[in-house]
This record gives C-alpha cells, sequence and structure tokens, in this order.
C-alpha cells in the first residue's frame, strides 16, 4: 500500500463517495461492478482509488459476472465488494444464494432508486427491503445495513466489512437515491486508528476441515492457494464441504446458516434512539427518509406531544427487541407501499400505524408531524 | 508397465478417491477428458497449491468435484466469471474453467465472450456433448440442427455455435478442437495450453451415449466414439466454414489458433497499477 494516496482529515463527499473511500479504509481491495444510477460513483471512485492502494478493480459484463468475480477473490483472502441499485441486486440475487450457501464475505451495496423495474433512477427509493433478505431463493439470514448520513456511510463500512468476515456471510449495504447523490462533510481519522477497527478473517485449527464450525457456528474460512484442496459447491454439503444430498445434511446446514446469524443478532443490531424513553408514539424509519423524520419529531415535541424516532440502522437482521422494549404506538414512515410496518405489527402489542410515499422524494417533517398528529389525537 | 503405475499412483493424488464413484454414466466421454487433464497438469509439474479448477453446473460442472485442488463448483454459467475473481485477485495461481457447452455458451455466453476478449489469462476446457446432459438431454447452443432431443422431437430447428471460431474472432490467443477419440493430441494441447498466457479455449467433442446418442441412434458408448473416429478429420488450417459442425458430419478437429505476446488482463493491470501510483 502506498502511504501517499491514504486519505485523512476533512473531505467533502457524497454517500457514493463516502461508502467507497469507507470500504478501502476498511481493508476492501478488491472491487467488480456494472454501472448504474445511482451507484456508479462508487465505481468510478473504485476505479481512481483501488489502484493507488494496490487493490483491484473490473467492470464486468454484468451484474451476475461482478457478484460472481467477486465471490471468486474474496477465496483469495481479499476483502471484496460490488455496487449496484436494484435492477443488478435483481440480478445479483442466485450468486448471492451461492455466497450464502458457500459462506463467503461479501459487501454489497445497493443504492435504492425508486422502483418496480427501471423506476426512477436518480431518486430515492426504498422498495427493496425485504429483497435485500428475501431476493436469492430457500430460507437464509443475510446481514443489512442502512446509514442515514454521509460521514455514517463511512464509518459504517467497517461494520459492512467486519460483520462480512466475523459470520462468513455476505452484507448488503443500503444507500438511496438521496444519500448517494447529497454531499455532506465526512472526517477521516488518522490510519492507526482505523487500522484497528478491521477485524480479520479467522484461521482454521489443525486439522479443521472447512465447513466445521467453531463453537460460534462459524467456521474459519481456509483461502485459496494454501493447499487446503477446497471444495465448494452451492449443493447441500457436509463439513468437508462434499454434496450430501440428504434431508439430514439439508437440515443441519440450513440451520447453522440462519442460526450462525440469529444468535448473534444483539452483537449486529445497531439503531438510534431519539427521544424514545418517554415516548407515546414512535416514528420507525431509516436511511434517506429518517432525515425528515427526526424534523417532524422535533415540530411534535414542540406541540407538546411526546413523540420519538427508532431509526434501524441494521435492517436485517432485524432489531425485534427494540420493538417490544417500549410500550408506544408506533409509526412506520417508509419510501414503498408498506414493508417493515409488517415487521413492526409482528413485534409491537400496540397500534402501529404506516406512513409511506411511493419514492421519488422523501416525506417533509410537515408530513411526519401531520401523521404524529393524527395516531395521536 | 512401472511408468503407467506412478502415473496413476499420481493421479490419484490429484483425485478425490474418497468421493469415488463419481456421477458420470458408464461410458461418458468426460471421464476421459478428466484424464487427459489430469496427465498434462502432472506433466507439467504444477504444484497442486498453485492450481485452481472452477466449474459451473452440468454433468461436466461435477468434474470440480473430484480434483484434489481447490474447486469450485459454482452456479450454472458463472464459471468464468468467478474464476475471473480468483486470478485478477491471484495472478500466480493457474486458474482453469472446466464445464458443459450449456454452461459455457448458453446462460453463461456473456461472460465467456466479454472475457475472451478481455483476455483474462484461464484456460477454458469445454466439454461439447451436443446437449443439456444433466437436465436430460434438452436441446443447446450446441445441439446440430436436425439432432433430436427431449425439446427438438421433430429435429433441432436451430443452428449451433462454431466455437473454435467465435474464440478465434474474439481473440482468445490459442483454440483448439479434439474428440473424446483424440486423447493423446487432447493431452498435449492441454500440456501445451498450461503454459501459455491469456485466454485459451479447448473444445472437446464428447459423447453422451446416455441422453444424447440414445436419440440419434447412438446409443452405445462405442457408436459414438466410431462416429468420432470416422468423421474425424484434422485440419489445423481449417476455414471457419469448415469448422462449423453439423448433423452426423465431418468432425474438423486440431490447433486451429496459437499466437504468443496478446497481454492478458492481468498483466495489462499491473501497468494500471504502476500509472495509478505513480
Ligand atoms: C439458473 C439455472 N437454470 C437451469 C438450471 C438447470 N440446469 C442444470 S445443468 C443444465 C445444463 C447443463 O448442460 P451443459 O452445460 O451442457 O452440461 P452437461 O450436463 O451436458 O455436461 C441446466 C439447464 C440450473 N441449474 N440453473
Ligand atoms: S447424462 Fe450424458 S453427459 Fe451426463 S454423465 Fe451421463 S453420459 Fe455423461
Ligand atoms: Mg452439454
Amino acid at each position: 500500500m502506498t502511504e501517499k494516496h491514504l486519505k485523512e482529515g476533512y473531505y467533502f463527499w457524497s454517500g457514493d463517495v463516502a461508502a467507497a473511500e469507507g470500504a478501502i479504509a476498511a481493508g476492501c481491495r478488491f472491487y467488480a461492478g456494472y454501472p448504474i444510477t445511482p451507484s456508479s460513483e462508487v465505481a468510478e471512485t473504485m476505479a481512481l482509488r483501488l489502484p493507488q492502494v494496490g487493490g483491484k478493480f473490473i467492470e464486468m459484463e454484468d451484474e451476475i459476472g461482478s457478484i460472481a468475480a467477486i465471490i471468486g477473490a474474496s477465496w483469495t483472502g481479499e476483502r471484496s465488494m460490488t455496487a449496484t441499485s436494484g435492477p443488478g441486486i435483481s440480478l445479483m440475487n442466485e450468486n448471492i444464494g451461492l455466497a450464502v450457501m458457500t459462506e463467503v464475505p461479501l459487501v454489497i451495496v445497493n443504492a435504492m432508486r425508486g422502483a418496480p423495474s427501471t423506476g426512477l433512477p436518480t431518486l430515492i427509493g426504498q422498495g427493496d427491503l425485504m429483497q435485500a433478505k428475501y431476493g436469492s431463493h430457500g430460507s437464509y439470514e443475510i446481514i443489512t445495513l442502512y446509514p442515514n448520513n454521509i460521514q455514517e456511510a463511512f464509518d459504517l463500512m467497517f461494520d459492512a466489512f467486519n460483520l462480512a468476515e466475523r459470520y462468513r456471510v455476505p452484507v448488503m449495504y443500503l444507500l438511496d437515491g438521496l444519500l448517494a447523490h447529497m454531499y455532506e462533510k465526512v472526517y477521516v481519522p488518522p490510519r492507526e486508528e482505523w487500522e484497528k477497527k478491521i477485524i480479520r478473517r479467522k484461521r482454521a485449527r489443525e486439522g479443521q476441515l472447512p465447513y466445521q464450525p467453531d463453537e460460534d457456528m462459524v467456521p474459519p474460512m481456509p483461502l485459496i492457494g494454501e493447499g487446503y484442496n477446497i471444495h465448494a459447491t452451492g449443493l447441500t454439503h457436509d463439513e468437508r464441504g462434499y454434496p450430501d444430498l440428504t434431508p439430514q445434511a439439508q437440515e443441519e446446514l440450513v440451520r447453522r446458516l440462519n442460526e450462525k446469524i440469529l444468535k448473534h443478532e444483539r452483537d449486529i443490531w445497531k439503531v438510534e434512539e431519539y427521544l424514545t424513553e418517554d415516548a407515546d408514539i414512535i416514528v420507525v424509519s431509516f436511511g434517506g427518509e429518517s432525515r425528515a423524520v427526526k424534523a417532524g419529531v422535533n415540530l411534535a415535541r414542540k406541540e407538546g406531544i411526546k413523540a420519538g424516532m427508532l431509526r434501524l440502522i441494521t435492517i436485517w437482521p432485524f432489531p425485534w427487541e427494540y420493538i417490544t422494549k417500549y410500550s408506544a404506538d408506533y409509526i412506520v414512515a417508509e419510501l414503498n407501499y408498506g414493508q417493515m410496518y409488517h415487521l413492526v405489527r409482528e413485534y409491537s402489542d400496540n397500534d402501529v400505524y404506516q406512513l409511506n410515499k411511493m419514492g421519488g422524494e422523501i416525506h417533509t417533517p410537515e408530513d411526519v408531524l401531520k401523521r404524529i398528529r393524527e395516531v395521536s389525537s | 508397465m512401472s511408468q503407467m503405475t506412478d502415473m496413476r499412483k499420481t493421479e490419484e493424488e490429484w483425485l478425490r478417491t474418497e468421493r469415488l464413484p463419481h456421477v458420470w454414466c458408464p461410458g461418458c466421454g468426460i471421464g476421459i477428458v478428466l484424464n487427459a487433464f489430469l496427465r498434462a497438469v502432472i506433466r507439467r509439474n504444477i504444484p497442486k497449491e498453485k492450481m485452481v479448477v472452477v466449474s459451473g453446473i452440468g454433468c461436466t460442472g461435477r468434474t470440480a468435484g473430484y480434483v484434489n485442488v481447490d474447486s469450485f463448483h459454482t452456479t450454472h454459467g458463472r464459471a468464468i466469471p468467478f474464476a475471473v475473481g480468483v486470478k485478477f485477485a491471484r495472478p500466480d495461481l493457474n486458474v482453469v474453467v472446466f464445464s458443459g457447452d450449456g454452461d459455457l455458451f448458453a446462460i453463461g455466453g456473456n461472460h465467456f465472450v466479454n472475457a475472451a476478449r478481455r483476455n483474462h489469462d484461464l484456460l477454458i476446457i469445454a466439454v461439447n456433448n451436443f446437449t443439456y446432459g444433466m437436465t436430460g438431454g434438452q436441446h443447446g447452443p450446441t445441439t446440430p440442427t436436425g439432432a433430436y432431443t427431449t425439446t427438438t422431437p421433430y429435429g433441432n430447428p436451430d443452428r449451433p455455435f462454431n466455437i473454435p471460431h467465435l474464440a478465434i474472432s474474439l481473440g482468445a490467443p490459442y483454440v483448439a478442437r479434439w474428440t473424446t477419440y483424440h486423447v493423446n493430441q487432447l493431452q498435449n494441447s492441454i500440456y501445451k495450453a498450461l503454459n501459455m498466457k491469456g485466454f485459451r479455449v479447448i473444445e472437446i467433442i464428447s459423447q453422451c451415449p446416455t441422453v444424447y446418442g440414445r436419440r440419434n441412434s447412438m446409443r452405445s458408448p462405442m457408436s459414438m466414439m466410431e462416429y468420432f473416429q470416422k468423421n474425424s478429420v484434422i485440419n489445423n488450417k481449417a476455414s471457419y466454414e469448415e469448422m462449423e459442425l453439423t448433423y452426423k458430419g465431418k468432425i474438423v478437429v486440431g490447433e486451429f489458433r496459437n499466437v504468443g505476446g496478446i497481454p492478458s488482463y492481468e498483466e495489462r493491470y499491473e501497468e494500471i497499477i504502476r500509472r495509478a501510483q505513480e
């Protein structure tokens, strides 16, 4: 790594650039992708910056090739990433399943646009929250993170890569059309400080099989080129990695793939609780939309309504305990027809209301205030 | 005799013998290709930890499960981009893609075309059995016009790929075609290609008696091999038209392209890193 190309200090970055720089700071050295609005500046930043720090950037022929390439690269030990928007995630989903099944750490950025289909390429949407977890076939868990400001778009990349490595799982890193293109000041701490934050891949014990889990249910990952004679397959497999097409092997493997995440959900969860302690009504939100929600909550407080905001930074595994712990009513503000609403309803004993917009722009603080007034009267 | 025993012993080191018997039908051609590949690799003295085999999905795709090196059975059609990731991240490794015609040229066709164009340093072993063997013998991108398969019950109206022509048009520096009858030529071809750089393509016409031969009056493995023997013509200088495959017609085999000195994508990227760090 060449020192002169490492960043440090204050920058004025967009969410896309901050996510790319955050990834590089968090040790990402391999990127494969296919351009798509509003994520293309992630690719452009990586094309410029990765070779400066000795990393590799490749523009592939499509998103299917992109994710296949980062899975291959991750097996060599490189922290690997791709970035796209909804249409690209739709194409990647089969191989997201491969990465889940073969337990390969990856970070996949999805700068969400208005959707379905080509939708609103340059504008915000939050319609891919369910897709983030349920996009590929089968029953599985992955981790999904979603910042709401540009500093966080940088900082949260450390969590994204560390969690991917720690649990050998793809991490979906959500941005949206607003965050991707919005500029804010970002502080990049000195190298020594951020290097400490990087969690390295754990190594196998002598004689440990490639899919033999440790106590934490996560098997250490052998690397290509070190004489392990790795075999990995998307077929149901045993601890050696060999196909084992039996109900017993399926039961054991799929349970472990789910439980290695769910058993550690409390270590994974990150939320922002804003004025929730005494709240009668809590607005649940995330990403770009949560900036308006916070302003709306402040307006409600001025009117004497005890409103608060719960911002989900971890979308999956769903931080359900932050719903069950309050005895407030909820409004779920999201830019889709209602997705996280169903999760909140599942865990809340009180009333849960919706505040939806189909995308293109966020709610105004006044919209949020109006909804808070409606449901608290 | 002892030389043969030695070869056999070494070959066994390169196989996951604990996984045998394999899934392939008796008389299937894939084993012949695997055998030729292993012998070529052993002759080249490539250290095992420096060899990576990537397959897609299909009967041929199961090869990755039998070679005792770092080996990956990926998703249908995606062996090449997976291999691109491995090779680009670790240019010191020998990365071989071993997969079927449907996997490489139908669902994976876009990756083949673009990886060839970029000249990634990969050896592609493409087993062409004229059909989708694994799913029961449907027609695919290499099924000859007129052939009978489960999805062409009245004969195939489709036209097959001319794979060497395709690979050459994309600038692949090494392009050859053999059949499973040409075991020595095939082994020598792989041996040679292993020592070259860039996107190297070897197409092997192989028998699938079980689901292809059966429907095309070549029910036994022998009758398919006889077809290969009688109809093959070696012609390294064949024209593109001559390379075309027709139903039960002539099979032109040979080493159609062998040129050195074209920089691979991985080599060109070294220059990119140098410029970026200036
Ligand atoms: C996305 C997807 N579509 C379809 C399939 C079903 N499928 C499995 S193998 C195969 C064809 C394999 O043909 P080929 O690559 O020629 O290999 P062969 O079995 O002939 O060696 C198909 C269609 C699949 N596994 N995945
Ligand atoms: S179905 Fe055909 S290709 Fe597949 S193993 Fe049997 S003979 Fe070989
Ligand atoms: Mg085939």
